[in-house]
């Protein structure tokens, strides 16, 4: 023993400790490795979607991607965010793949050279959703005469009538600042910032859903969204027709262009699968069963309901 | 109250019969926030290491610096990874945003300064006396300072359990790098247990979350009894 009293079997306890670990981890990462190296024969390509959170909030992708992996030896990555962030990591090269629904935002994305090959594949309405007990009294009114009741009530400070935002930039924020011009209102000047009335919540549609359960406030919502979330819910469906509630979803690949790390070929057999035969008529049946009526309705064939141009409503890419 | 108490029975269920979903991604959390730590250990203690043996001009602020960054939100680690690694960015030829490997990057972002801090503060703490007796009985400096080690190295270990907690625990630059997303391929999916704890309570599946926050505190307590044997040896 030295002077230095150095005992090594501690430290080496220690270094052995570390080691052990560190083989361990490496072990995993191996077996990892080799795992998915030999379920096939090639590797599997990445297709990354950056979603609205509807289409992934309500189960529908996670429907329709076993399918989509297995025709294209694909390993499918779903990002859930809101339209304006899916937008942004499209601008970025994040992502091969938008699904979104908002049509204005879209126009802009495709004509600055983002975006390629939109095709619409979904669409249902907006609903306004609040209690039961409706203390702004708004059922059955039009989106627009909903709102001016909602702003009137919620700003002379009317007990129970709140209106929570989604705030995040999404396309039902979108939609909901459309039905706020269409009512007469400048959203920036009039609606943010007028009372404790108008809250942002700056979350998805199920947080947002959950956040107007808690509250007993107003919101508008996806259909889609609210019938998944509504077996939670003390909420109904207050407002639901006006031609300002359609709401259409879209799938765009990314120009690959623009980026080059983009995967277009996968990309492309995306849109085809979203708007075959077959996916479009499990869009129009997805969660029948379960809530006794459709989230979505397919757009093969319903150009002229939709608005959009014949080309583009459930065509194959050529 | 029943419901409470019921989603805890169905959470110790899921744990106790091994479900998959949830072993999954309590894996894939072990082995990001493990490897972020091993990573910065060897990059933290060498580094505090020569910051505390040499004296510099600015070494004070240096510290000062390192200790303010203890407090380093995890969203704006998130955002600063996010910049580079995104396509758009520096390093987005690489394309590693939404990997488990970019969570790693991340979280070892996060944890160096305390890691570094934690180190420097721990040969600090070795009684002056020590280092005295070491450097009159004639050491050399390579002797001085593996000794110097050797008396700190409860103190450095602890400086390892607290960047793990801390890379394990944090939720921000998880769901900005990692985007929560979940496929069917492990090394593809990067949801983990705080992420998933986030989306699974924001869509009702209280009992879900309730398992992997249970898992979560599980390798907690697991840490800190694993540490606490070692010093009492």
């Amino acid at each position: 023993m030295s002077i230095y009293g150095r005992t090594n079997p501690p430290v080496m306890d220690k270094r052995s400790t570390f080691l052990v670990a560190a083989v361990l981890v490496a072990a995993l990462l191996v077996c990892g490795c080799t795992q998915t190296g030999t379920t096939t024969a090639e590797p599997p390509q990445t297709l990354r979607i950056a979603t609205t959170t509807s289409l992934y909030d309500t189960g529908l992708l996670d429907s329709l991607v076993p399918g989509f992996e297995k025709e294209h030896n694909a390993v499918v990555q779903i990002v859930s965010a809101g339209t304006g962030k899916a937008i942004e990591y499209g601008q970025r090269g994040d992502v091969d793949i938008l699904m979104v629904h908002d049509r204005a935002r879209e126009d802009v994305f495709l004509a600055d050279g983002y975006g390629l090959n939109r095709r619409v594949i979904a669409y249902n309405y907006f609903v306004i959703v609040g209690p039961e007990s409706d203390p702004a009294g708004i059922a059955g009114m039009q989106p627009e005469e909903a709102f001016q009741t909602i702003y009137a009530l919620g700003t002379n400070g009317t007990d129970g009538v709140a209106f929570i935002s989604r705030g995040d930039n999404s396309g039902t924020h979108s939609k909901e600042k459309a039905i706020w011009k269409s009512a007469g209102y400048n959203y920036t000047e009039d609606i943010q910032n007028s009372g404790a009335w108008y809250i942002e919540a700056g979350k998805g549609m199920g947080d947002t859903l959950v956040m107007t359960n808690e509250k007993q406030a107003y919101t508008l919502s996806d259909i889609g969204t609210f019938l998944a979330y509504k077996g939670d819910l003390d909420l109904v469906a207050l407002v639901d027709s006006g031609a300002i509630l359609l709401n259409v979803y879209s799938v765009m690949e990314i120009n690959p262009a623009m980026h080059a790390g983009v995967n277009t070929s996968i990309a492309q057999d995306w849109i085809n699968y979203m708007v075959s035969d077959d996916v479009q008529q499990q869009i129009e049946v997805f969660g029948v069963a379960e809530y006794g009526q459709p989230l979505f309705f397919c757009a093969s064939g319903k150009a002229e309901t939709i608005g959009v141009p014949a080309g583009e409503c459930a065509t194959p890419l050529a | 109250m029943n419901e409470i108490i019921e989603a805890f029975f169905q959470a110790v269920e899921l744990i106790v019969t091994l479900d998959p979903a949830v072993m999954e991604i309590a894996a894939r959390s072990l082995i990001i926030s493990l490897s972020a730590t091993i990573i910065a250990t060897a990059i933290a203690i060498p580094l505090g290491f020569l910051i505390y043996v040499h004296e510099f001009t600015g070494k004070k602020m240096l510290i000062n610096l390192i200790q303010t960054l203890y407090a380093l939100p995890t969203v704006i680690v998130g955002l600063f990874v996010f910049v580079f690694i995104s396509r758009a960015g520096p390093l987005g030829f690489l394309g590693l945003l939404f990997t488990p490997t970019a969570m790693v990057i991340a979280q070892t972002v996060l944890i160096l300064p305390i890691m570094t801090g934690l180190t420097i503060s721990a040969l600090s703490g070795v009684d002056p006396t020590i280092r005295d007796t070491i450097r009159s009985l004639g050491a050399n400096t390579r002797q001085y300072l593996a000794l110097l080690v050797r008396e700190a190295r409860f103190a450095i270990l602890a400086a390892v359990v607290v960047g793990f907690s801390r890379a394990i625990a944090e939720v921000g630059a998880a769901i900005m790098i990692g985007g929560n997303t979940k496929t069917s391929a492990f090394w593809t999916s990067t949801r983990v247990l705080t992420t998933a704890i986030s989306l699974e309570t924001s869509m009702g599946n209280i009992e879900f979350s309730m398992a992997l926050g249970i898992i979560l505190l599980a390798i907690a307590l697991v840490v800190n009894l694993v540490l606490m044997t070692v010093q009492q040896r």
